[in-house]
């Protein structure tokens, strides 16, 4: 993905200042500073496309979808199904069928934990993470095995914050049913070789879920192409609102499952005695979905396409490699997450200085960047810290970020000495 | 705002070499304290004379803020009477939180703290060790982990 984007093939075309003129909070100062916002791994910014789509589809097409008669509620449904096409070509899914709005990541995930997992493991089978999971990648799963006795196994990480592929492989065997990874870590930045994973589960029979929560941003996703069976990723790092995210998952196997949440817009008929459900996608959408969410998300999809996501992963590349020799020049820094093949996400820590105060004083200096365990205990754990500071990248970022970065850092420096 | 009124030169200095730190052998007291936004853990132990503080020590990992705030704990409670940490904690609980709170002088070096209020999201790491020793006191023995969440 990105990380084999050289140098050498960098676009001459991207235009970071451009691009920032599209986000209006990007002009917000923080504490007498302009902001520098180094986040967009916890959460990106709209940019404009996104915010007008949301306000025109409020302004002038909310209703109700799937429901009445009236000219609002069939423009609402009109744009509510026409972001799911959106979604399925961003994605290179097969049908719109394949498609699930949700609240985002966590939600697909636990969709597919109960209205999969549940019905189908038992004591015995195994559900294979990897070390570098987020917590939504593992509270499902441990809930799952104490609802049906199955397994869960966790395969480690190196020093470097890679997986280790062998192990992993390893660790696949005949009572493996589900391999749920993420593609990109988000506490570490690390790409995983999903390719070679999906490919090995599925030859021991396995089914595949990627967490794509952090990849999406960074890099074209052809889900056909890559295998998964389950796909799932949020709108809010991908530029789009909070609260609209996607389940992705082959229709076979989606009309195999049962609901997960029960209510309308689920059913097709229902009485006391007996309620049929409706088809897909809907089965799996109980209730009034988020709508301008999903206008928002086709928006952000539209905006990112328009940069094109290759230019974007190469200028994200570039960013991340000029951060990363840059601390790497300072004194008391250590990264944490050196893997070979990285996303636009920098996790380190300042000797003698916790990450907590770290983020306050960077704050102090207008420079906004995430603190704390990444909801990735695990892999505090395993390099033995409480928690790292971490700077992530967007398609809005630029060198001049870096820069007030390393200056915010040497402040910190200061204050500690 | 300033950062230097968060971190003063006693915050720093308490930071840095954490006063009455390490476990206490023969304390009849200990609870645990966790705050989970930042990760900061501390283990508290006391032993009493009474209803005096004899001897009071902690050992944990956390930000520059818990840290200092809880070797400043040990030294201002070690020797006071249970009901004197009490009106202490009300006094430092409103020095951290409100806005026009003077500092008393009653406070020492407590006072330093004073600066943590303008940042709002880093209260709760002052006060996590005083939380924790309130419930030390109440149980007598190992409490349950506090967590300021």
């Amino acid at each position: 993905m990105a990380a084999n984007l050289s140098a050498a093939r960098l676009p001459v075309s991207y235009d970071a200042a451009a691009v920032r003129r599209d986000f209006p909070i990007l002009a917000t100062s923080v504490r007498g500073h302009p902001l520098v916002y180094l986040d967009s791994a916890a959460s990106s910014q709209c940019p404009l496309p996104v915010l007008q789509a949301v306000e025109h589809y409020v302004t002038h097409a909310h209703a109700n979808v799937h429901r009445a008669v009236h000219a609002l509620s069939q423009a609402a449904t009109a744009a509510f199904e026409g972001s799911r096409e959106r979604v399925r070509r961003f994605i290179n899914a097969a049908s719109v069928r394949e498609i699930i709005f949700v609240r985002g990541t966590t939600e697909a995930i636990n969709l597919v934990a109960q209205a999969w997992a549940r019905p189908n493991l038992g004591p015995g089978d195994e559900i294979l993470i990897s070390a570098l999971e987020h917590h939504a990648n593992i509270v499902p799963w441990q809930m799952v095995c104490q609802q049906t006795g199955c397994t869960l196994r966790v395969a480690p990480i190196n020093r470097r914050g890679e997986l280790e592929l062998a192990q992993f492989l390893a660790l696949l065997n005949p009572r493996t049913r589900l391999v749920a990874v993420a593609q990109v870590s988000n506490a570490l930045g690390t790409v995983l070789p999903l390719r070679t994973m999906i490919d090995a589960a599925h030859a021991h029979g396995a089914l595949v879920l990627v967490d794509g929560a952090q990849a999406v941003p960074h890099t074209p996703v052809d889900v056909s192409a890559l295998g998964a069976d389950f796909y799932a990723f949020s709108g809010h790092k991908l530029y789009a609102p909070t609260g609209i995210g996607v389940l992705y998952g082959r229709e076979r196997l989606l009309a195999a499952m049962p609901p997960w949440q029960g209510g309308g817009d689920m059913i097709r008929t229902v009485s006391f005695e007996k309620t049929t459900y409706n088809d897909l996608p809907w089965k799996f959408e109980a209730g009034t979905p988020n709508i301008s969410g999903a206008v928002g998300l086709a928006a952000a999809m539209d905006y990112l396409e328009s940069l094109g996501l290759e230019a974007i992963a190469a200028h994200e590349q570039q960013l991340l490699q000029l951060a990363t020799a840059e601390l790497a020049r300072l004194p008391d820094i250590e990264i944490i997450g050196t893997a070979s093949h990285k996303a636009a996400v920098l996790s380190f820590t300042m000797k003698g200085v916790h990450p907590h105060d770290l983020g306050t004083i960077l704050d102090a200096e207008g420079v906004a960047v995430r603190t704390g365990h990444h909801c990735a205990m695990p892999v505090m754990t395993f390099f033995d810290v409480p928690a790292t500071a971490r700077a992530s990248f967007g398609c809005y970022n630029t060198a001049d970020d870096v820069a007030r970065l390393v200056a915010a850092l040497r402040r910190a420096r200061e204050v500690f000495s | 705002m300033d950062l230097q009124d968060l971190y003063r030169d006693v915050i720093l200095d308490h930071n840095r070499r954490p006063r009455n730190f390490g476990r206490l052998e023969g304390a009849d007291a200990s609870a645990e304290g966790h705050n989970p936004l930042c990760g900061d853990r501390l283990s508290l132990f006391v032993r009493m004379n009474g209803e005096r503080i004899e001897d009071i020590r902690f050992e944990g990992r956390g930000c520059a803020i818990s840290t200092a705030s809880a070797s400043l704990m040990t030294e201002a409670v070690k020797g006071k009477q249970r009901a004197e940490v009490r009106r202490l904690f009300d006094k430092v609980h409103s020095l951290l939180t409100q806005s026009d709170s003077a500092a008393d002088s009653s406070l020492g070096k407590l006072a330093a703290l004073s600066g943590v209020r303008e940042f709002p999201v880093r209260v709760k790491c002052a006060s996590l060790c005083w939380h924790t020793l309130n419930a030390a006191l109440a149980s007598g023995k190992a409490a349950p982990t506090v967590t300021t969440e």
